[in-house]
């Protein structure tokens, strides 16, 4: 039998995390060392925390290190887990409470211009993402998580999307590659997550294996709302399946696009430009647009270039596009600033709703702008418009009382 | 000057005016307790050195002598003697350790060390602490000589000064410096020297020009000694007895950084936002205003929002305060920044611009932040961006110790600059798992009815004294909160940390923090292990 485990992060640059070493012993009771750099003033209470996961466990002797770099007892918790679980076999889990503000669900139809990814092993990196506002924060199970650490990172995004904070940010998680992915279900289903990402999606069928493994666990733990799924595109054979895949069920809302992969298998270079991948994005918005659900683009690796990463987004917002991936923060603020009308659409919107609110308000059945008659579905796309540019700080809510009195002066 | 050498370190303790119990008695010397902010105005005379003549110095002006040991002889070096240095090499510093290598192999013992500032580079002097060769510091003490401070590592009690304070225990007499030892990067031999020429260059010399008026003898120490007049002048070699000549005074790449950068952290990019949207907001930044905004990664961040804004609307800052980089600099020549009013450079572009830009000006910390002066500049500054490693919810501030006790930083201008029309403090709600906002502060710097915005990027908290920008903010789209909805915000997500193993004994103080009108505001004590 396995003894001695590990679990978590240590080094320089490593902060908000602590590396546990577990090592089960037959004899001497618990033997907890802690370094850390917040020892003075929380060594007793990452000991208290350690004996009372140890406890819940029923080990009664065990020497366990902690090189502690600051983590918050969440992250204690989950590595603390993770050490215990590779060495006994149990069903119980070390639950910390959930916290009430993460019970939010979300609709279908929601904006999903930003998606900040957040490495599923990188608790430092998740702890403050929800304050930079992404529309969406993904933990990260796949790529962003080295194979050896899978394991410890489904216990980490678990406790993070029980106990952190994401303030409103739909919830998503990337699992691995189907069928390996299907594991990671039990993980996050119970934990309130909104939405899953699909990695590397080639057909429906993958998506409705998915959906029988998720309408088990709902049922096991009574969840009734919707879990969305947002699978990604990213090899020649997906983008031949879009349309297949965007309608292989309800509760798929988005399609994305991974051109890294897919220009790989293409076998061909990925350039700023883009005119390699230009048919699969244009597959994929059209997929989406026939579904009735979003088209979410590539993320945009130069963190650095603000500048091409505007022009990117206009493109991508050009060629019919919902939303894009981010991988630093920075990015939210440009890409969504880029998705936000602009300004003459706005301007554009803002007449042709006065001319509604003036003919309902005259009891008139026709709107008119000008000379030009007013369609229904118009009226809606500039209402969409504007509650937009209101949300993004644009505009005013109280844009009517100052465009009134423009119109009279 | 060597009464402290029998002394207790702190005697007859008393709760002064902020509620902290503080010695009247350090190293020998009667001290003040805080009376409240403007509640203490001392009376008397300024101090004043001895009279010199032209009699005793050489009538052709050269006051060069062949070595730093040689000139602290001629001015008399001594057991208990004060020894004051200047920062302005910051961590590239060679001439401060020096100055103590060789009091110590004279067998000196019992000096006072008053430097500007302390840095890394000034660990080796704890062997001197430990020898007994220095009684004590007054000054600052960063990093490794705050820790050994912390750890009671000082025969005699460390008092802590912001630099105006520095400032006005000099020129009231508190602090009588025997001997300043200036080092300067470029000289003549009659002693006048400046800081803007020279491989050593630093920009300016502002933190030693009190040292240069106060002390009984002045050691000006160069690597580039160049005929006289070293003209413009920073240090006048009317007031400077010695001068020496050595092979380096510093190592450049540690003086000045090569340049100073704005933090790519974005967390803290995003406290600069907020911090540069408040002042949009509240009415702050307008045409005409003065800034400082500091050389920290966040507050250089601050200041890119500021520069950007003034150029929007098409206005101007009539000045900057320094220290200075190359952000202050690029608005300076950008035309949206009348004037540079500068004590300290942190960067070789604002080295050069002193060098080069007469509306760059160099400053001495007295006309900047001397307390007992007839005004002082930190009052006419409109925005001020500063840091604190702890905030109470009374918006009390520490910028000496941490939270688990050690004493790691100096107060440097922060405490003058909480004299400013408003002051925002940019800073993280906790660091790794340590809260910021705590119940009861490690340490009092400063009081917090001079600290009016904090800004966290969890929420902003205005301080309720200021019902004006309270209004201002009303309606506003950033998040506007409570310290005590911040606090509990951080105390969810960190947990309430355990007491801090530091002593609550008397005998146990290991230094004292100052106001800056000279009175006791707190103590530090030691940390126990």
């Amino acid at each position: 039998m396995k003894t001695f485990a590990t679990a978590g992060n240590k080094g320089k640059g490593v902060r908000s995390d602590c590396f546990i070493s577990l090592e089960l012993t037959s004899q001497g009771g618990m033997e907890i060392n802690i370094t850390s750099k917040v020892k003075a003033l929380f060594g007793k209470q990452i000991e208290k925390e350690i004996k009372g996961i140890l406890d819940y466990f029923h080990i009664n002797h065990a020497k366990v290190d902690v090189e502690d770099s600051g983590a918050i007892p969440l992250v204690i918790a989950a590595r603390m887990e993770a050490c215990i679980k590779q060495l006994i076999q149990t069903d119980k889990e070390y639950l910390l409470p959930f916290l009430q503000a993460n019970a939010y669900t979300t609709n279908k139809e929601k904006h999903r211009f930003t998606r900040l990814y957040l490495p599923g092993n990188t608790p430092s990196l998740a702890i403050n993402a929800g304050i930079h506002q992404p529309d969406a924060i993904i933990l990260d199970l796949e790529d962003a998580v080295a194979y050896e650490k899978k394991y410890e990172a489904r216990f980490m995004v678990r406790n993070a999307l029980r106990g952190i904070d994401f303030y409103n940010a739909e919830r998503m998680v990337r699992i691995n590659q189907i069928p390996n992915g299907l594991e990671d279900l039990k993980y996050i289903i119970p934990h309130n997550v909104n939405l899953i990402l699909v990695p590397k999606c080639e057909g429906a069928d993958q998506i409705k294996l998915l959906n029988e493994h998720i309408e088990e666990l709902k049922k096991q733990h009574s969840i009734s709302h919707d879990i969305w799924l947002m699978p990604i595109i990213e090899s020649a054979l997906g983008v031949m399946k879009a349309f297949d895949i965007a309608t292989a069920a309800p509760n798929v809302v988005a399609l994305a696009i991974g051109l890294e992969d897919y220009t790989a298998d293409l076998g061909v270079k990925r350039t700023a430009e883009g005119s390699e991948s230009f048919f699969a994005r244009s597959v994929l918005v059209n997929a989406c647009r026939a579904a009735g659900i979003q088209a979410i683009d590539s993320v945009f690796s130069d963190v650095s270039d603000m500048e091409a990463l505007k022009n990117n987004v206009l493109r991508s917002k050009a060629l019919g596009f919902d939303g894009m991936g981010c991988i630093h923060p920075r990015q939210i603020k440009v890409i969504k600033e880029s998705f936000a009308p602009e300004s003459d659409e706005i301007e554009k919107a803002m007449k042709i709703i006065n001319a509604y609110m003036i003919a309902k308000e005259n009891g008139l059945g026709v709107v008119s702008l000008g000379t030009k008659m007013i369609d229904a579905p118009v009226v809606k796309r500039a209402e969409r418009t504007l509650q937009l540019a209101i949300t993004m700080g644009k505009l005013s809510p109280q844009w009517r009382e100052g465009f009134l009195n423009n119109v009279v002066n | 000057m060597i009464k402290h050498m029998h002394a207790m370190k702190c005697e007859k303790f008393v709760v002064n005016a902020a509620g902290r119990r503080v010695p009247t008695i350090v190293n020998g010397q009667k001290m003040v307790p805080f009376k409240g902010i403007g509640k203490y105005k001392p009376s008397g005379r300024k101090y004043a050195p001895p009279i010199p003549s032209c009699l005793d110095y050489p009538s052709n002006g050269d006051k060069t002598v062949h070595s730093l040991e040689e000139a602290l002889k001629r001015c008399g070096l001594k057991n208990g003697m004060t020894i004051s240095t200047h920062h302005h090499l910051r961590d590239g510093d060679l001439v401060s350790n020096l100055i103590f290598d060789i009091a110590n192999a004279n067998g000196i013992k019992d000096l006072t060390w008053v430097p500007s500032a302390s840095f890394p580079c000034n660990e080796p002097l704890i062997k001197y602490l430990e020898d007994g060769t220095i009684h004590h510091i007054e000054g600052s003490m960063n990093g490794a000589l705050g820790k050994h401070t912390s750890y009671g590592g000082m025969k005699g009690c460390a008092i802590l000064r912001s630099h105006g304070g520095r400032v006005q225990a000099i020129q009231d007499g508190e602090v009588k410096i025997d001997i300043a030892v200036i080092a300067a990067p470029s000289a003549d031999c009659f002693g006048n020297a400046t800081g803007a020429e020279g491989d050593s260059a630093c920009g300016v010399l502002g933190y030693s020009l009190v040292d240069m008026m106060y002390a009984d003898k002045v050691i000006v120490v160069t690597d580039n000694l160049i005929p006289f007049p070293c003209m413009p002048f920073q240090i006048q070699g009317n007031y400077v007895d010695y001068v020496v000549v050595v092979d380096k005074i510093g190592i450049p790449e540690k003086i000045v950084s090569g340049t100073t950068q704005v933090t790519k952290s974005p967390d803290r990019l995003l406290l600069a936002q907020w911090t540069a949207q408040f002042c949009a907001e509240a009415g702050l930044l307008r045409d005409g205003i003065g800034i400082q905004t500091g050389a920290g990664g966040t507050s250089l961040s601050v200041g890119l929002h500021f520069h950007e804004q003034l150029k929007n609307n098409g206005w101007k800052a009539r000045f900057g305060f320094g220290g200075s980089t190359q952000y202050m600099v690029k608005m300076l020549e950008d035309g949206v920044m009348d004037y540079i009013l500068d004590a300290q450079a942190f960067d070789l572009e604002a080295v050069r611009s002193v060098r080069e830009n007469k509306n760059h000006i160099d400053l001495s910390v007295y006309q900047s932040y001397n307390f007992h002066s007839k005004g002082n500049y930190t009052s006419l500054i409109d925005i001020v961006i500063l840091g604190a490693t702890e905030l109470d919810t009374n918006f009390n501030g520490n910028v000496v110790t941490h939270s688990d006790g050690l004493l790691l930083h100096g107060i440097g201008g922060w405490q003058n600059c909480l004299h400013a029309k408003c002051t925002i403090l940019p800073i993280p709600l906790f660091r790794d798992r340590i809260p910021v906002i705590v119940d009861q502060l490690t340490t009092l710097c400063g009081p917090g009815e001079l600290i009016d915005v904090v800004v966290t990027e969890r929420g902003i908290a205005i301080n309720p004294l200021r019902t004006d920008l309270m209004d201002k903010m009303r309606g506003s789209s950033l998040p506007i909160v409570s310290m005590q909805e911040l606090k509990a915000q951080a105390d969810a997500i960190c947990g309430i940390p355990d007491k801090a193993p530091i002593s609550d004994k008397d005998e146990d103080t290991v230094a004292i923090i100052k106001w800056v009108d000279g009175t006791v505001l707190d103590t530090v004590r030691k940390v126990l292990v």
